[in-house]
């Protein structure tokens, strides 16, 4: 009679105990759930406000918004092709820059670099993603644009310039201001957060992999490449894409050097403009109801440019896992 | 602890209305101009630590001054441009200047100093249509006989950022070019046919000091700060001027204040053989019939310490204080027009 009673009591506690938990349980999984929903309305949110603000805009201009570069304050007739392009191209600049010496920071970091100098570089590279932009636009407009007007400019229109095709792009006056030096500062506001999830990923590559390949007498290059990039592609694929999502959201930095001129022009080193500057520039005087309402489209547009380029990315990592996967 | 806290807030409450001094000490918010702000924010310090009435002038652009004292969440707004009286009678809103600046030209030519070139209105706007290419432009040596202005690609240099600058600085353009004013016309932001633009007076002046041949256009005081080359400008009258407080001064007094119905004048390109040629001013907006009548008169007691007190600091920071004529007539426009 006692041993039931006491039996009675473990298996009440149990009972209690497995409530508990599945209460719990139940919470923590809500709670949890709640902060990925809150991406999703933060996301559609911010997508919908930008279309709802814009869209006197793209009522007005309809298609044409979209391949007009004009942007006439005074006549009120808005095109966003002008900062778009900008956008891109300063974005891409950038990429093209950051990306191989951020792979040359991270497979440094952690194949070849001696231990001890490992991590006082890898805290350096996180203080460096620390820094506002204001500092990085402020050096590129009193440091860097100087430099870049007196030697960099007047050496490539006189060695580059002339090339067939790909001369029209480094063809300019020498302002040192423009699209390639907004690129360059933009490369170098991006190679942190590229190299120190590079890093961080590289770091997880199975030691016995890339002893193996050592073994059968790969040479470094030879593992980083054939080993330690396959292995880590997807990661690094997401370090370069939080990259490329900040240099195309930039704003300040790119204010300084790119010149703010809203005129398509070919060549990277005549001054451009971006979104992200074109809204911070204009937004404080925009005086009537229909250059309030570009500029919200065009935030709208930036977000679409965004969502494009992630999807494209998406697609072509697609394809590639594919082709392995038959291969 | 939280009994703690309330009482040590009483205290604090108790001991601030106590250094306010006087019991009609009221707080007032502005918001609009940056080109009056600094001005405004001295004014406010030194009002403050005399009558106790704090002045928070929050800046924000005319356009954000505009939009805020029409939906009555701040006592007065500042613009550089000034309003219609249909517009200001349809918002009920009274208006009137605050203070005079000016908008100069400043250049960066290997040689050239401070006043040593001599520019028309005329010339300026088609340095800025691009169709003055160089400064070795016989339109340019024409006027600037005996200075030796090189074989040098002009570069124009205009803010990026919506400004009252570039609005008196297209204003007058417009004024003076008939080609500027039926293609670009005038605005906070307008459509620049050439140059590259910097943000704020600080970015012109950073690019004109970078840019070898570039010519910009600040307010006087940043000319003066980062020791740049102003230009002289015809005025007018046909005089070259050399931009300074005098020059700016004469063009207040000399501007048709008296016919201005609700003082909507842009002083640019004012009358006077000594006026400088891109004067500007920035406008207050107030209530005509207010809600709080206290706040209001808060507003201008303000500003009339500004306009009796305030000309020392003013012409410290390169404004030039309103001229007596001017003050007197706003004086009166208050007593009419602003119900207390």
């Amino acid at each position: 009679m006692a041993a039931s009673a006491e039996s009675l009591a473990i298996a009440k506690t149990d009972e209690q105990r497995a409530r508990r938990d599945g209460f719990a349980d139940r919470t923590f999984r809500r709670i949890v759930a709640s902060a990925g929903i809150f991406v999703l309305i933060t996301l559609a949110g911010v997508a919908l406000t930008t279309l709802w603000g814009g869209r006197e805009a793209f009522a007005t201009f309809g298609f044409k918004f979209l391949v007009s570069s004009e942007w006439d304050t005074v006549g009120k007739q808005f095109g966003a092709l002008a900062p778009v392009y900008g956008t891109l191209v300063t974005a891409a600049i950038a990429l093209l820059i950051a990306v191989p010496i951020s792979f040359g920071i991270a497979l440094y970091l952690t194949e070849i670099a001696p231990n001890w100098l490992r991590t006082p570089v890898g805290s350096a590279i996180e203080l460096l993603a620390g820094i506002p932009s204001i500092i990085y636009g402020m050096w590129g407009l009193f440091v860097f644009v100087p430099i870049m007007g007196r030697y960099v400019i007047p050496w490539l229109n006189d060695h580059v310039g002339n090339w067939p095709i790909i001369g029209a792009l480094f063809r300019g006056p020498p302002l040192g201001l423009g699209m390639l030096t907004a690129g360059i500062v933009l490369a170098i506001m991006v190679i942190p957060f590229i190299s120190s999830v590079m890093r961080e990923v590289f770091l997880t590559v199975p030691t016995r992999l890339k002893e193996s390949a050592y073994a059968l007498g790969s040479t470094t290059w030879e593992v980083a490449w054939d080993i330690v990039l396959p292995y880590t592609r997807t990661a690094v694929i997401g370090g370069v894409f939080l990259g490329l999502g900040r240099a195309l959201g930039e704003t300040m930095a790119v204010t300084f050097v790119l010149g703010n001129v809203h005129r398509l022009s070919l060549s990277l080193l005549e001054p451009g403009n971006s979104i992200a500057a074109t809204i911070a520039n204009e937004f404080a005087e925009a005086d009537s109801e229909i250059f309030r309402s570009s500029l919200i489209a065009l935030a709208f547009l930036l977000f679409v440019v965004t969502f494009i380029v992630l999807a494209i990315a998406k697609l072509m990592l697609r394809q590639m896992e594919k082709r392995e996967g038959k291969a | 602890m939280f009994h703690r806290i309330r009482h040590s807030l009483t205290a604090f409450a108790v001991a601030a209305t106590l250094f306010a001094g006087s019991a009609q000490a009221v707080d007032i918010t502005g918001a609009g101009s940056t080109f009056v702000q600094p001005i405004i924010t001295k004014w406010s310090a030194s009002y403050a630590d005399k009558s106790g009435s704090h002045i928070n002038y929050g800046g924000g652009g005319s356009g954000a001054g505009i939009a805020q004292i029409k939906a009555a969440t701040i006592d007065f707004g500042a613009s550089d441009k000034p309003l219609s009286p249909e517009e200001l009678s349809a918002a009920g809103l009274g208006q009137f200047p605050i203070v005079i600046g000016g908008v100069v030209p400043v250049v960066n030519i290997e040689g050239i100093k401070a006043g040593d070139v001599k520019l028309t209105g005329a010339q300026l706007g088609d340095i800025y249509l691009g169709k003055i290419k160089k400064w070795n432009d016989p339109a340019l040596a024409a006027n600037n006989p005996g200075v030796k202005l090189p074989d040098v690609a002009i570069q124009a240099v205009y803010r990026s950022d919506g400004s009252g600058t570039t609005f008196n600085y297209t204003n007058y353009l417009s004024k003076v070019s008939t080609e500027w004013k039926e293609k670009i016309g005038e605005g906070t932001t307008v459509q620049w046919p050439v140059g590259v633009g910097g943000k704020g007076n600080a970015g012109v002046a950073a690019y004109v000091q970078q840019i070898n041949g570039s010519v910009g256009y600040v307010e006087l005081a940043y000319a003066l700060q980062n020791k740049m080359a102003y230009t002289q400008l015809q005025n007018s009258a046909g005089k070259f001027i050399t931009p300074n407080l005098a020059s700016f001064a004469a063009a207040a007094s000399h501007a048709d204040w008296k016919s201005a119905k609700d003082f909507q004048l842009v002083i640019t390109n004012a009358p006077g053989d000594d006026s400088w040629p891109i004067t500007a001013t920035a406008f207050a907006l107030v209530y005509k019939t207010p809600k709080d009548a206290a706040r209001s008169k808060a507003v201008v007691d303000f500003f009339k310490y500004a306009y009796t007190e305030g000309g020392k600091q003013a012409e410290a920071l390169d404004y030039v204080p309103l001229p007596a004529a001017l003050v007197q007539q706003i004086e009166a426009y208050w007593k009419a027009e602003v119900k207390l």
